[in-house]
């Protein structure tokens, strides 16, 4: 039954083959028994989500079902869930209960969907592996000691490993794709401004998106349907019409032009990866796509101005955990500074402090324009890349990471490789673009993906692609021997 | 030495918007503590900004109303510093772009010219939230009712020379929000607040000497002595041979001392950079049109209008027309009253005299315009003297009653203006007066009319006050000149 695609099981509520309740308990029960190995859940809300199902039961007998209702799933512990832990993977708020949903919460809650629980995560978002989480670090299902990327590591490694169909995430600088990626799974990363932020807790607002997780591309059009629209709450979010992401999946690929960015190909790719990646491209051709080198001139700046953009904004938008309000405060302040000094420094995980230390210098005066406003030049000179790309073709692909996953405490006190994980994924974020990754094969047993970039709100087309694949190949299919 | 006294305002204009900056919460003064403080508000962990729309035509309005620029892609900027009634440790302020450009006030001085005060610029922001130290045993309370609260803060350029031109310009200003209704006035909770910059340098030199800020001064009185007490303060340090330090001061209003709060090499750096949650704001000709349609009648236009509509003298027409509420009293009162001159002095005279006494403001007047103007008409008809006025304008203040004639009845201040009556009181006292009467007919036209006072006394004493003294002078006229 974990087998089978969210459309599967939706297929199967809707035509009385199993009740939400029943499905639901044997997702938890999958938990149960395996999530102690894997850590993929921060919260699992077994009671909620058999309420929820029932609930969810009771409106298909009501006649009132969406394709979502009953469906189990999961968030990124980083969506506000109203009465429901959000950790955001940190100290800071292991006892935060927030009392109002993200809309991206609410708009699955209103599609009947059946949320079993919160996915574990680095912290705030901070991280390519999912072992910077206060709760500790999630595990590869594909190689026990193997991490699972990250930030979004947790949703990842639970659809991998089959205890839930589908799981929410976010992605800031990669967080999505990679450990899609490294997990042998279907992520995609919309368009900036597609999917709402309000109550998503932010790491770096211009480049934070919420995304979808799932094994196919269908799966992922069926989140991303209720998932994407405009907010009036997100000032940032794009009132602009929204398809149904599932209508065009079988749109032919004929005359599709793949741009291969010279900078993504180069020896610093191992032949492995390599190969992986060109059978995944003439596999494409054989659909009719042409294929052409493009350049993305600015690639290697990317890295560069994300370690200053992301860490600037976090620094600013971490200052509300403070310990005066909500969250984490330190034992017995003896004043104003020893409550905010003594709370942040325990509150915070290393990487996080990191990011705002750094961020905080880049932001300081007499540093400013040589280093945020810079920065932001750069990125505006990355999205350029882009525009003129796209007048050539009409998506991008590449290697989603420069490796398969790696083991477990191999990078951690190693920041710069660690932050070289994302060298692919980075200046889709600061370009505001869409992508997604897919499972394209495998080196050394370990899950590979191709990443495929598209132009602003073209994720129509990326899942179109994506399923295309998906229907001659069996990658996404492949299940880690539990 | 001789000094020149030079100062720059900055003005904290609190706008009379139903709901705050960023958030849907009310901005009603006076509600039980974080009664008023949303999610947004007290910046829970994924909340985003809203902005205002009505925050953004006051400013414009603002903008049009001092003659200024406005900028037509304003940019909210993040203010990093920390501190408990500042929910997400930055406030959300403009800088660089700001709403309003440069503009100008033009003041008029009691000698009798007109002075023009330059404003640097208009930004649009959000208030704080307010930390109580009292009633909480050691400990700090924290309300963010006022949190988010939308303010513009004017700026202006060091244009004023003393105290006398610093408090016209605030309640220019003052009358100017007012009237825009963009702003209650109410200095007593904080809706306007001022903070004053003043530097002193020897007559006659060009450069500006070294400032330092005095903050939220809260009436126009503390403004004025905390300038007095600011100048004298730095004559008395350069005299001595010291030298002013760049700092902010809190003025103390109770004792009319102040006291350093931070010198400039503690002073923050605030890490400005533009908020990644909020868009720049684009500002189109139709919305400053609309703004510029919906300007009310502006003080100096009032001004000029009550000068060639009710005769007043330009000094009193300059008052009345100054404050809208004050303006709108008179223009009722007329209605009533007829006599606007009469109105006039009332208002500007008993009235204001007695709210300054009271540290009253306007909105809190116990008497209405139709009781001003019922009393404006006894006055002018002769039913009770100017002295009797008064004494029913005391009762009507105390709450002793809402009708004016009853209330003149209750006091026995109706004055007696029958002819029978007075003349019959007139030869009685007559009777008893040979001597002057005598005394008077010798006299010439000059000295008589010095002579008449001497029978006014006994004849206001005979008629317990109640005679109507324009016509005992009559009728004395009539008798001693036959």
């Amino acid at each position: 039954m974990h087998d089978k695609t969210v459309a599967e099981l939706s297929r199967d509520l809707a035509e009385g083959r199993i009740t939400s309740v029943e499905l639901t308990q044997h997702y938890l029960d999958r938990i149960e028994q395996q999530d102690g190995q894997l850590n993929s859940f921060i919260t699992v809300n077994a009671e909620g989500a058999l309420a929820d199902a029932r609930a969810a039961d009771e409106q298909r007998k009501n006649g009132k079902a969406t394709a979502w209702t009953g469906v189990p799933f999961a968030h990124k512990d980083i969506f506000c869930t109203e009465g429901v832990l959000t950790s955001c993977g940190s100290r800071m708020l292991a006892n935060f209960i927030p009392p109002y949903n993200a809309t991206v919460t609410q708009r699955f809650r209103d599609a009947g969907a059946v949320c079993v629980g919160k996915t574990n995560m680095d912290e705030f978002a901070m991280g390519s592996s999912t072992e910077s989480s206060y709760f500790g670090a999630t595990t590869n299902p594909w190689g026990k000691n193997r991490v699972p990327g990250g930030s979004s590591g947790g949703s990842a490694a639970a659809v991998a490993a089959r205890l839930v169909p589908a799981a929410t995430a976010t992605d800031t600088g990669g967080s999505i794709r990679q450990p899609a990626a490294l997990c042998g799974i279907t992520g995609l990363k919309p368009t900036y401004g597609r999917v709402s932020r309000y109550g998503m807790i932010a790491f770096a607002s211009s480049l934070d998106q919420g995304g979808t997780m799932a094994r196919t591309a269908e799966d992922n059009a069926m989140m991303l349907n209720v998932m994407a629209g405009f907010d009036p709450r997100d000032s940032t979010s794009i009132d602009r019409e929204v398809p149904d992401y599932t209508a065009t999946l079988n749109e032919p690929l004929k005359g599709l032009r793949i741009g291969l960015p010279r900078e993504y190909f180069t020896d610093q790719l191992s032949p492995d990866m390599d190969r992986v990646i060109r059978a995944a491209i003439r596999e494409y051709e054989g659909l009719g796509a042409t294929v052409k080198d493009i350049s993305l001139p600015h690639a290697n700046l990317a890295i560069a101005a994300y370690y200053v953009i992301a860490p600037a904004e976090c620094s600013a938008n971490l200052s509300r955990f403070d310990g005066v309000r909500y969250g984490y405060r330190c034992e017995d302040p003896k004043d104003l500074l020893d409550l905010y000094t003594r709370t942040r420094a325990e509150g915070f995980g290393d990487e996080v402090k990191r990011r705002i230390m750094v961020g905080s210098y880049a932001l300081s005066a007499g540093y400013y324009d040589a280093y945020y406003l810079k920065a932001q030049k750069v990125r505006r000179l990355i999205q350029q890349d882009f525009i003129e790309a796209f007048k050539e073709v009409d998506v991008i692909m590449s290697p989603t990471t420069p490796s398969p996953a790696f083991v477990q405490g191999e990078k951690t006190n190693d920041p710069v490789t660690m932050y070289l994980e994302d060298i692919f994924t980075i200046s889709t974020n600061l370009a505001g673009l869409p992508a997604l990754s897919l499972p394209a094969g495998f080196v050394d047993g370990l899950p590979v993906g191709l990443q495929i970039i598209g132009d602003y709100f073209s994720e129509a087309r990326l899942l179109n692609a994506a399923h295309q694949y998906q229907q001659l190949t069996d990658w996404h299919r492949l299940t880690p021997a539990s | 030495m001789q000094w020149d006294v030079v100062i720059g305002l900055e003005i904290h204009v609190q706008l009379a918007t139903q709901t705050k900056i960023f958030s849907g919460s009310s901005t009603t003064y006076g509600a039980e503590p974080n009664i008023q403080a949303s999610a947004v508000d007290l910046a829970m962990p994924g909340t985003l900004p809203v902005a205002n729309e009505q925050a953004f035509r006051y400013a414009v309005m603002f903008g049009l109303a001092v003659d200024a620029e406005i900028c037509r892609r304003s940019v909210f900027e993040r203010k990093n510093y920390f501190y408990p009634d500042l929910p997400k440790g930055y406030q959300t302020t403009q800088l660089a772009k700001p709403i309003v450009g440069p503009g100008h006030v033009d003041i008029e001085l009691k000698d009798g010219t007109t002075k023009r005060v330059r404003i640097h610029h208009a930004h649009l922001e959000e208030d704080a939230g307010k930390s109580l130290h009292e009633d909480y045993h050691g400990m700090t309370g924290i309300d963010l009712n006022r949190a988010g609260t939308p303010l513009i803060e004017v700026v202006t350029e060091p244009d004023m020379r003393s105290s006398e031109e610093a408090v016209a310009f605030a309640r220019k200003l003052h009358g100017l929000v007012t009237s825009l209704g963009i702003c209650d006035g109410d200095m007593s909770q904080g809706s306007l607040r001022f903070d004053v910059n003043v530097s002193i340098r020897p007559k006659g030199q060009e450069e500006l000497g070294t400032r330092t800020e005095t903050k939220n001064l809260n009436s126009f009185r503390f403004m004025e002595q905390a300038i007095h007490q600011e100048v004298e303060r730095q004559i008395d340090v350069l005299t001595e041979g010291g030298r002013i330090i760049q700092e902010t001061r809190l003025y103390n209003g109770d004792t009319n001392t102040s006291r350093s709060m931070r010198t400039k090499e503690e002073a923050n750096d605030y890490r400005y950079f533009p908020c990644p949650d909020l868009l720049p704001v684009v500002i189109d000709d139709e919305f400053i049109e609309q703004a510029r349609r919906s300007l009310p009648e502006l003080p100096d236009a009032r001004k000029a209008r009550f000068q060639s509509e009710y005769g007043l003298t330009e000094y009193d027409a300059g008052l009345l027309a100054n404050s809208a509420q004050m303006a709108a009293l008179f223009e009722e009162t007329v209605r009533y009253g007829k006599d606007p001159k009469l109105a006039a002095n009332w208002l500007l005279g008993e009235l204001s005299a007695r709210l300054n006494s009271e540290d009253r403001s306007l909105a809190d007047c116990p008497v209405s315009a139709a009781q001003f103007g019922t009393l404006i008409l006894r006055i002018s008809d002769g039913t009770v003297s100017s002295t009797g006025a008064k004494k029913v304008f005391e009762g009507l203040w105390e709450g002793e009653g809402g009708d004016v004639d009853a209330l003149i009845e209750a006091k026995g201040l109706k004055q007696v203006s029958d002819t029978g009556a007075l003349e019959q009181i007139v030869d009685e006292v007559l009777a008893d007066m040979d001597e002057q009467i005598a005394q008077y007919r010798e006299a010439d036209e000059k000295k008589r009319k010095k002579l008449m006072g001497g029978f006014m006394g006994p004849l206001m004493k005979a008629s317990r006050g109640q005679g109507n003294p324009k016509m005992f002078n009559e009728l004395l006229k009539k008798k001693l000149d036959s």
